[in-house]
């Protein structure tokens, strides 16, 4: 299938990007790794008059240091975070569930931005962005703002990226040391989660420090399980323990039913995976 | 229409696109490189797969202007001087097509694994082909196939 026509302009700045949004108004779509917005476009689910390509904006692209905090430009592609010792060292969470998102050539092409921004409550960039306390970096006419990841995802499919916005980077304040996994449940290769779990955790001293759990399709946006992070701080590394704590990880949530299972077993699964990515991430 | 310039299979082209051409589409109706196949509507498939500037992309799923700038490798470029390419021979050998219609993108994909990690397990062969469906094989010979040549390679 083949997109409806549309205008197409390239800008290799920012600044130029968002006059051409400005300009465009609410008939302009921005295009970064084409991931997702090129299969809508050719199932014409959307049709766009001008298409915005950031694809040429330098800046938007880049992992870097700035003392405590990873900053990631949003035009950088899933494959160039997998090859960053950056991101394995400081944001190891980020890494894992990037890992499994797709297939290579995917991975090869989408950004971390469009998939923050398109925003699809299976998708797996979500959850440990939420987890790791990811900051946003939006950028529109009226200059810069930061949004905290807890307050960035709205609803299904909605961000709090405005239409003549754009998000520019990700900054995650470094978790160097800490544990990470990613569990996500699938039943054929190369699927959307049915449901995953994002675990990171902070090991001192045999016991548990502090742990940050995101789970991804459990509701309308990416979800902290409070609960389950709450009973783990400062308790045991230990099979038994991690059990006990993982059981409330379905509280507060609201998945899906769909062909793949029913609310219910969603909920359950939250619980087992919970599980398996916590002991996945203090090593045992 | 944009003007794009693209390098294709070592050729540079210059040529003015509908911007909402799909790059598979330049690559076969402008170009005639018919060699890389459109198997899906959904970018699951994988039999489209060509290389943008050395790695491996879903080219229904790019826009030709997105290569705008850049180079493309297609199944019908890897052959050097007449000999199949070092995959292409073992596909070959190995069997590791029955109908033949995900073998292009197969084995582009297989290349770029390969350029990734020289030396994969079984299971990273299965994994790195993820994106590439066939419903032939059984994918038993591609798997093969693509430790043939990383076998070689080793051994060289
Ligand atoms: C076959 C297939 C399987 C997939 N499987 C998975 C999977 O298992 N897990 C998963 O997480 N994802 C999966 N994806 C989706 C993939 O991760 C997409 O790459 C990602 O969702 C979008 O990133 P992109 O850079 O391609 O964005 P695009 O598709 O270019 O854009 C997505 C949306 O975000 C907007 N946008 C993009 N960048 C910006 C920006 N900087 N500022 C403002 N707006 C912006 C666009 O206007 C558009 O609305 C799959 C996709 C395909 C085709
Ligand atoms: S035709 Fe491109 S993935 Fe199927
Ligand atoms: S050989 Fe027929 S689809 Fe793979």
């Amino acid at each position: 299938m083949i997109p409806a026509a549309f205008d197409y302009v390239a800008p290799t700045t920012v600044a130029d990007a968002l006059a051409a949004l400005a300009e465009g108004g609410d008939e302009a779509k921005v295009l970064a790794g084409g991931q997702s917005l090129l299969p809508i476009l050719r199932m014409r689910l959307n049709a766009p008059e001008t298409v915005i390509d950031l694809g040429k904006i330098e800046e938007l692209r880049g992992i870097s240091e700035d003392g405590d905090t990873l900053v990631i430009g949003a035009m950088t592609t899933y494959a160039d975070l997998l090859a960053s010792d950056l991101v394995t060292e400081h944001a190891a969470l980020l890494r894992a569930a990037i890992a499994e998102v797709a297939d290579p050539q995917i991975r090869h092409r989408g950004t971390i931005g469009g998939a923050l921004v398109h925003a699809d409550p299976a998708g797996d960039v979500g959850a440990p962005v939420l987890a790791l306390d990811a900051d946003l970096v939006i950028t529109g006419p009226g200059g810069e703002r930061t949004v905290a990841a807890s307050d960035f995802f709205e609803d299904l499919f909605t961000t709090a990226v405005g239409e003549d916005e754009l998000l520019t980077s990700i900054r995650i304040p470094k978790h160097t040391g800490w544990g990470a996994a990613y569990e996500k449940f699938v039943r054929v290769a190369h699927q959307w989660s049915i449901v995953a779990v994002a675990a990171t955790v902070k090991v001192a001293d045999g016991q548990i420090a502090e742990a940050k759990i995101g789970l991804t399709n459990m509701g309308s946006t990416p979800l902290r399980a409070a609960s389950v992070e709450a009973a783990l701080a400062g308790g045991s590394t230990d099979a038994a323990a991690v059990a006990a704590a993982s059981a409330s990880a379905a509280d507060g949530t609201n998945p899906p039913s769909d062909l793949n299972g029913d609310a219910d077993y969603r909920k359950h699964l939250a619980t087992v995976l919970t599980r398996r990515a916590v002991l996945a991430a203090v090593g045992s | 229409m944009t003007r794009i310039t693209v390098t294709v299979d070592g050729q540079k082209n210059v040529d003015d696109v509908e911007p909402r051409t799909l790059l598979v589409h330049y690559l076969r109706e402008t170009l005639g490189k018919v060699g890389t196949v459109v198997g899906c509507d959904t970018s699951n498939c994988g039999a489209c797969t060509v290389h943008l500037d050395g790695r491996s992309v879903k080219s229904c799923n790019v826009l030709a202007v997105q290569a705008d700038g850049h180079e493309v490798t297609t199944i019908e470029g890897i052959a050097a001087n007449g000999e199949l390419h070092p995959m292409q021979q073992a596909f070959h050998e190995c069997h590791a097509l029955q109908c033949g219609y995900c073998t292009p993108g197969m084995i582009m994909q297989a290349i770029d694994l390969l350029n990734d990690n020289p030396n994969p397990s079984e299971a990273e062969i299965r994994a790195g082909l993820e994106g590439n469906l066939c419903r032939c094989t059984g994918y038993h010979n591609i798997v093969k196939a693509v430790a043939q040549v990383a076998g070689q390679k080793g051994g060289e």
